[in-house]
């Protein structure tokens, strides 16, 4: 249950991998793959950073319930 | 401002009479009071974008990478441990209902049921299978299947603190109409002493609003009682945090003790919340020596699409020659000249009915504490 992990294989240039290779030696990642996962992720998750709206309604009502609990004036 | 983990808000409510009635002619399962909470908790997007409990593939990418299945940070299974006899009675139905005493919470619509190991399920989540700790205890009382499905939530969970029970779409509006951008939120199953105020308002510094969020629920013995820690908060508010710029609102879910993977989940929920940042000090969930003191926070580096900032903080002390909070970034002195904020030490202090120096509790705060017969978990 639970034991392995899922990969799969994404191609990218020799002379990429033998750069990143380079560029990890003495950090804390132990492969190129491992790197590139942390660099992918961190770019996907860039894009979150848009703001959700409410509808009017919802936050009229909102605001209503906020005013009685004393959080807004 | 962030938006929710997943990309939205999950909300998943039917406050209809019909559909309580619906509930009530279905196959019952009763639930605690802590799931009730976390009924409450999926309903209302805390922990989004989980729109139920996790079936088999998300389960088991929990424990084995602490991710879902999407591959989206997630570190704590969320899931509902049935019996064989109850297996045998849910397979004749394609919906529950989940019952508190006799309140219909919810409407379990059944997608999965599974058998798991609980020592790899406590092995993965709390990195121990000692039943010394409180989660892994919790998990082996269990039962031996989870049963997985979205929820419709059908009544809210009873709280003893109405007056501070939000919902992340209500702090969502109520960060935007504070005008607040930014927002660092802070958990706590603590009542305040120095250094947590001195943590918290180094961190309200740097963004536009400071959001308190105590952590309600069940607690191991020892810790302080919920109603102490929302006393001692309001005491403090109202001598010492500016109006315009912190805010206290809890969040009822129980402590799981998990340390490393728990501090993840709370800043996960904290997003949800709407925060952009928050704080992680020493030991974050921990319990005992069952981790290492910044473990807590080196585990945020494993997760670069969390989507909220982690700011990480060491232990703050009163030094005397300094002659104010300082911690050990900062202070060039040796211990001979530190007083340390020690939870136990000022809770031994408590317990004797003895008031803490004022350089280690707020005054106010040690007055309110010291007016409960018993300030503990027993």
């Amino acid at each position: 249950m639970g034991e392995e992990k899922k990969y799969t294989t994404v191609s990218i240039p020799t002379t990429l991998f033998k750069k990143i290779e380079e560029r990890i030696k003495g950090t804390g990642f132990t492969s190129v793959s491992s790197y590139v996962t942390y660099v992918l992720r961190e770019i996907i998750a860039e894009d979150e950073n848009e703001e959700e709206p409410f509808t009017k309604e919802d936050e009229e009502r909102v605001k209503q319930r906020l005013r009685a609990l004393g959080y807004l004036d | 401002m962030l938006r929710p983990h997943g990309g939205k808000l999950v909300e998943r409510v039917d406050f209809s009479d019909r559909k309580r009635d619906e509930a009530r002619e279905m196959l019952k399962i009763h639930v605690s009071i802590d799931e009730a909470r976390d009924l409450g908790n999926i309903g209302h997007g805390v922990f989004s974008p989980l729109e139920g409990y996790m079936l088999r593939e998300d389960f088991e990418n929990v424990l084995a990478d602490g991710r879902l299945s999407n591959d989206l940070p997630w570190t704590i299974p969320i899931v509902k441990d049935v019996s064989r006899e109850e297996i045998e009675k849910i397979l004749e139905s394609e919906e529950i209902a989940l019952f508190y005493k006799d309140t219909p919470m919810a409407i379990l619509h059944v997608e999965e049921m599974y058998p798991y190991n609980k020592k790899e399920y406590a092995e993965k989540v709390f990195r121990t299978t000692s039943i010394e700790h409180p989660g892994v205890a919790n998990i082996m009382k269990k039962e031996d299947y989870l049963v997985g499905g979205k929820i419709t939530l059908l009544n809210d969970p009873p709280t003893k603190f109405p007056r501070y029970k939000l919902w992340p779409k209500e702090t969502r509006i109520l960060f935007k109409e504070m005008g607040w951008r930014s927002v660092v939120g802070f958990q706590t199953r603590n009542a305040p002493h120095i250094g947590h105020e001195y943590v918290q308002k180094t961190a309200l510094t740097f963004v536009d609003g400071l959001f308190i969020n105590p952590l309600i629920g069940k607690k191991k013995k020892g810790d302080f009682k919920d109603e102490v820690i929302i006393k001692a908060y309001e005491t403090l508010f109202e001598h010492y945090y500016p109006k315009n710029s912190a805010t206290l609102g809890i969040l009822e879910t129980e402590m799981r003790y998990a340390g490393p993977r728990e501090a993840i989940f709370h800043a996960i929920m904290r997003k949800n919340f709407g925060c952009t940042h928050f704080i992680v000090g020493r030991d974050h969930a921990g319990v005992g020596n069952f981790y290492g003191p910044y473990e807590a926070q080196e585990i945020f580096y494993d997760y670069p699409d969390l989507g909220i900032t982690p700011l990480f903080f060491r232990s703050f002390f009163y030094c005397k020659k300094c002659g104010g909070v300082v911690n050990e970034k900062i202070c060039p002195h040796g211990p001979e000249h530190h007083i340390t904020f020690s939870g136990t030490r000022i809770r031994e202090m408590l317990l004797r009915g003895e008031k803490p120096s004022e350089l280690m509790m707020r005054p106010e705060v040690a007055e309110i504490i010291l007016q409960f017969d018993n300030p503990f978990v027993e």
